[in-house]
């Protein structure tokens, strides 16, 4: 089957590119764009790997296919950053040693932010509510709870 | 100056070790630019595709694939026929014996399916949608035939038959019928008849505990490139791709020397990814295809086809006085070992009464298979499941006498000089430490409320230490980069980067670790068995030494001295004996700028085989919450103290612990393998399959207890295993003390547990 023309923005920037209808956003920017920042952990949507989010909602970037994309502003992992800039969720990261192996970071890190955009002053309960939806198997959460918690208390100017 | 073998608190000031920088690959990992497994990708790559059986139990009678070879796209499809024959025996130390003619078979079925989802065929096409229509097109003829999945069955002598030549090792003589039992083990000290005599009191139970998986997030992946020449290079997340590249080339039939193998950055690994399942196959698609080829496990594949931990059957029997001294106890532990043989049940027979000092005692182990993905190493392989039985058995024991369970445990503790089960001595200080550290935190004596119950547990594990390789190189500005050969599964990279800096005298950000290839480095062991910072730090700190033995002479070239009049403190050399005070210090920045006029670039390498291992051991106990109309539980409160030697990154230490208790907790409450009856695995996704996620875990406190190894220059032990293997029990004791009922199956969920409330009612 002819592939599809898509039209999106991601981190940013205007992007085209082709894709098969059934392809997956997820397997878009990985495979088709060398976006490879979002994880697949299921590809079923039950781990949060491949979290990012579509016009400020936060998705499974495995349930939603690539044409969906069109016209709309996909924010991933790799435009986090400002830059050189980490963003304080990412610092927060580093500094509390809240990853381990680190393939389930960027999803956590995409959720967690989304979190922040709705609830700059969440609590312990609320964090751990939100995160739900992403899988980490090394951490035990504790101090990915704790980073969030401390890049919060840093984006409030407390 | 030469520095003393270990550095004890109080005699030397620590920098660099105890303190908790950022590890050197963090930021790639916050950024998403460092490349796990399925990140590599190189020119007119492939996309590689395996076909899997449907049944259980299956003779395949023949493998059509024509069709499949003939579909525009497809550039190459394999069976176990492009993979050589292996001789059956097995291989390497009993604990870790390999048998090849197995292993190959796991790789791709040969004569039959032995389980849902093994691996039958496979494609290489030019994209993912062509390798899948390719794989229908694959026409295999099965002769379906009766299976077996419970271990209970699968030990019964009208089982059906997984091998019929399989007689059972390890009995004598041995029996003259095939079974599913691969072989039994048996170790003994002491006369347990007459300990158990000598008791007071005698409890026993049964206990059976499902296979769990480990639950990487990181499906396998990898790339490979076969040239024309005959040579190749792998981009694997394994955790160890030395490893890999010695059980990849064997099995494709290639000199290890014509394989690179590079280490992608590993999404979690547990001991799932000790061993290849997609290696060689990407490998000979390769070959056959004259292309790179991309191989991405799917989450259903990794549950179904990629080696769960085994499940079990435990007995335990322990006889004690009635003041609480045990005077005998009995072991008997039956493992899944899936549909090969080889489970880790010897190390559960070793591991399960070694905290104790215990005269007489006895473990017996059988590795059972059945048509079941073969098992594969999972954290503390065996020793989790044979502490949930020993354990549970032990709270029993300490209830029968009203004794506080960890007093109980305190004062049966093996110390230096008490000997294990499997015949030699304990030699390390460490177990009663531990446990008086939990004992005094002050969590362990608040009150608790209605229907919540709390446990407690030990555990004890060997740690290991084994081949290692590091390189040390001074770079021209004076700064230095530590290469090893160590997968970093969590930050032993930071950890390595730390000794070194420390060992140096020189700041942690003027060092850089990384993990070379296999063409860059000497060999290196698999990152498992809690041994990288133990063996792979000695190989760095070592090299450390060289180097500043090698600076000290070049300053002494410099000054004209003898190299003996020259000490290294600080970074520096400086100066001592005759002429001491005449000539500045020469940091190690102005000795590299002087390299070229004295003798050349500075580094030294270091391969060693590090012996002087100290086991690890944990005290855990748990709060939880059972909730009468559900039987749902809640863990409340989750407090570890583990003994780690010397935290040299204190933080990730805590990571570990923190980590291993949450496993530990998923193992006791949600996680199971779930079969229907066809033999098929009902829940091989993580809807299904639940591990736990942030808001089921309370916080787990990590209480560092720090009883230095000797034979470590800093003192460190593995600290990576031993925090899971009390937590099953820990959690089961805390569940049964809540509901006044013993629970002897894992895991405990809500049905289970509403079962065991529901018999008490009736009661
Ligand atoms: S990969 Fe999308 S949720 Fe797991
Ligand atoms: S850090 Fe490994 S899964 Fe989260």
């Amino acid at each position: 089957m002819a592939k599809q023309h898509v039209a999106t923005t991601i981190n940013g920037d205007a992007v085209e590119f082709l894709c098969e209808t059934h392809q997956t956003l997820l397997d878009v920017l990985r495979d088709e764009l060398g976006l490879t920042g979002t994880k697949e952990g299921c590809g079923t949507g039950d781990c949060g790997a491949c979290s990012v989010t579509i016009d400020g909602r936060l998705v499974c970037s495995c349930l939603v296919l690539g044409v969906e994309a069109a016209g709309k502003s996909i924010q991933t992992i790799e435009g986090m950053a400002a830059g050189t800039q980490l963003h304080p969720l990412q610092r927060k990261f580093l500094e509390h040693a809240a990853l381990q192996c680190g393939i389930c970071t960027p999803g956590i890190l995409i959720a967690a932010r989304s979190l922040l955009e709705r609830n700059p002053d969440p609590t312990e309960e609320e964090i751990r509510l939100w995160l739900a939806g992403n899988l980490c198997r090394c951490t035990g959460y504790n101090k990915i709870v704790d980073a969030v918690l401390d890049a919060a208390r840093e984006m409030r100017g407390e | 100056m030469t520095m003393p073998d270990t550095i004890t608190p109080g005699e030397k000031k620590l920098k660099v070790v105890g303190t908790r920088p950022v590890r050197p690959d963090g930021v790639p990992k916050v950024t998403g630019l460092a490349r796990f497994g399925a990140d590599y990708s190189l020119p007119g790559m492939l996309w590689g595709k395996i076909l899997r059986s449907p049944h259980a139990h299956a003779r395949i009678r023949s493998i059509d694939t024509s069709q499949a070879q003939a579909l525009p796209g497809v550039k190459a499809v394999m069976t176990a026929a492009d993979l050589p024959e292996q001789k059956f025996e097995y291989v390497g130390a009993e604990r870790v014996a390999v048998n090849f003619w197995h292993m190959t078979r796991g790789i791709m079925a040969r004569e039959k399916a032995l389980f849902e989802g093994h691996a039958v065929a496979a494609v290489a096409a030019i994209s993912k949608t062509v390798a899948d229509e390719a794989l229908q097109l694959i026409k295999v003829d099965y002769e379906v035939l009766p299976h077996v999945i419970n271990i209970e069955q699968a030990m019964q002598p009208d089982a059906p038959l997984l091998f019929e030549d399989m007689i059972t090792r390890g009995v004598e003589p041995a029996p003259d019928k095939p079974s599913n039992i691969s072989k039994r083990i048996e170790f003994k000290i002491g006369d347990i008849e007459a300990g158990f005599a000598a008791a007071d009191k005698i409890v026993e139970n049964t206990f059976r505990t499902a296979p769990v998986h480990q639950g990487y997030i990181e499906p396998q992946a990898c790339l490979a490139r076969f040239d024309a020449d005959g040579q190749a290079e792998l981009w694997a997340s394994s955790q160890g791709h030395f490893v890999i590249r010695a059980l990849t080339s064997r099995l494709v039939g290639m000199e290890v020397g014509n394989l690179r193998v590079h280490p992608a950055e590993i999404g979690g690994g547990f001991g799932g990814k000790n061993v290849p399942y997609v290696e060689p196959v990407a490998l000979v698609l390769s070959r056959k295809a004259g292309h790179p080829v991309k191989i991405v496990l799917s989450r259903d594949e990794v549950f179904k086809a990629c080696g769960p931990a085994a499940g079990s059957l435990m007995t335990v029997k322990i006889g004690i006085t009635k003041d609480g001294k045990i005077v005998a106890a009995d072991g008997v532990f039956s493992f899944q070992a899936g549909a090969f043989p080889t489970s880790p049940v010897m190390n559960a027979c070793m591991c399960s009464f070694s905290p104790y000092d215990i005269a007489n005692v006895r473990s017996v182990g059988y590795d059972v298979v059945s048509n079941r993905p073969k098992t594969a190493a999972y954290r503390a392989p065996g020793s989790p499941l044979s502490a949930y039985a020993v354990e549970s058995t032990m709270d029993m024991a300490a209830a029968s006498i009203g004794m506080d369970p960890l007093q109980f445990r305190l004062k049966n503790v093996a110390k230096p000089g008490t000997p294990t089960v499997s015949g030699p001595k304990h030699t390390h200080e460490g177990f009663a430490e531990t446990i008086r550290a939990l004992l005094q935190n002050p969590a362990y004596s608040t009150p608790l409320g209605k229907n919540q119950g709390r446990g407690v547990a030990v555990g004890y594990w060997f740690n290991n230490g084994g081949e290692s390789s590091a390189n040390v190189h001074v770079n021209e500005d004076g700064t230095v980069v530590v290469a090893t050969g160590s997968a970093d599964l969590s930050g032993t990279r930071a950890s390595m980067a730390m000794m070194a800096a420390e060992t140096l005298g020189i700041d942690y950000d003027k060092v850089r670790a990384i993990v070379a290839d296999t063409g860059s480095i000497g060999f290196c062991g698999i990152s498992a068995g809690s041994r990288t910072t133990f063996a792979t730090g000695i190989a760095v700190v070592q090299a450390c030494r060289k180097v500043i033995d090698e600076l000290r002479a070049r300053a002494a070239m410099i000054w004209d001295a003898k190299v003996e009049d020259v000490v290294w403190e600080d970074g520096c050399a400086r100066r001592a004996g005759k002429g001491a005070g005449e000539v500045e210090t020469l940091p190690i920045k102005a000795i590299a700028a002087k390299r070229t006029v004295t003798g050349g670039p500075v580094s030294a390498e270091v391969s060693v085989n590090a012996g002087g291992v100290a086991p690890g051991f944990a005290a855990e106990f748990c709060d939880v919450e059972v909730d009468p109309e559900t039987g749902a539980v809640k863990v409340l409160r989750f407090v570890a103290a583990q003994d780690v030697g010397r935290a040299i990154h204190p933080a990730l230490v805590e990571g570990q612990i923190q980590g291993g208790v949450s496993q530990g907790i998923g193992w006791a409450l949600n996680e199971e393998y779930i079969y229907d009856d066809a033999g098929r695995l009902v829940n091989a996704g993580f809807l299904d399959y639940r591990i736990p996620v942030a808001s089921d875990l309370p916080r787990i406190e990590a209480v560092l207890v720090e009883v230095p190894n000797p034979n470590h220059p800093f003192g460190a032990k593995g600290v990576g295993e031993a925090n899971i293997v009390p937590s099953l029990a820990a959690v089961s004791n805390a569940v049964s003390r809540a509901i006044g009922r013993r629970m002897t199956e894992l895991p405990m969920s809500p049905p289970k547990v509403l079962h065991a409330l529901g018999s008490q009612r009736g009661s």
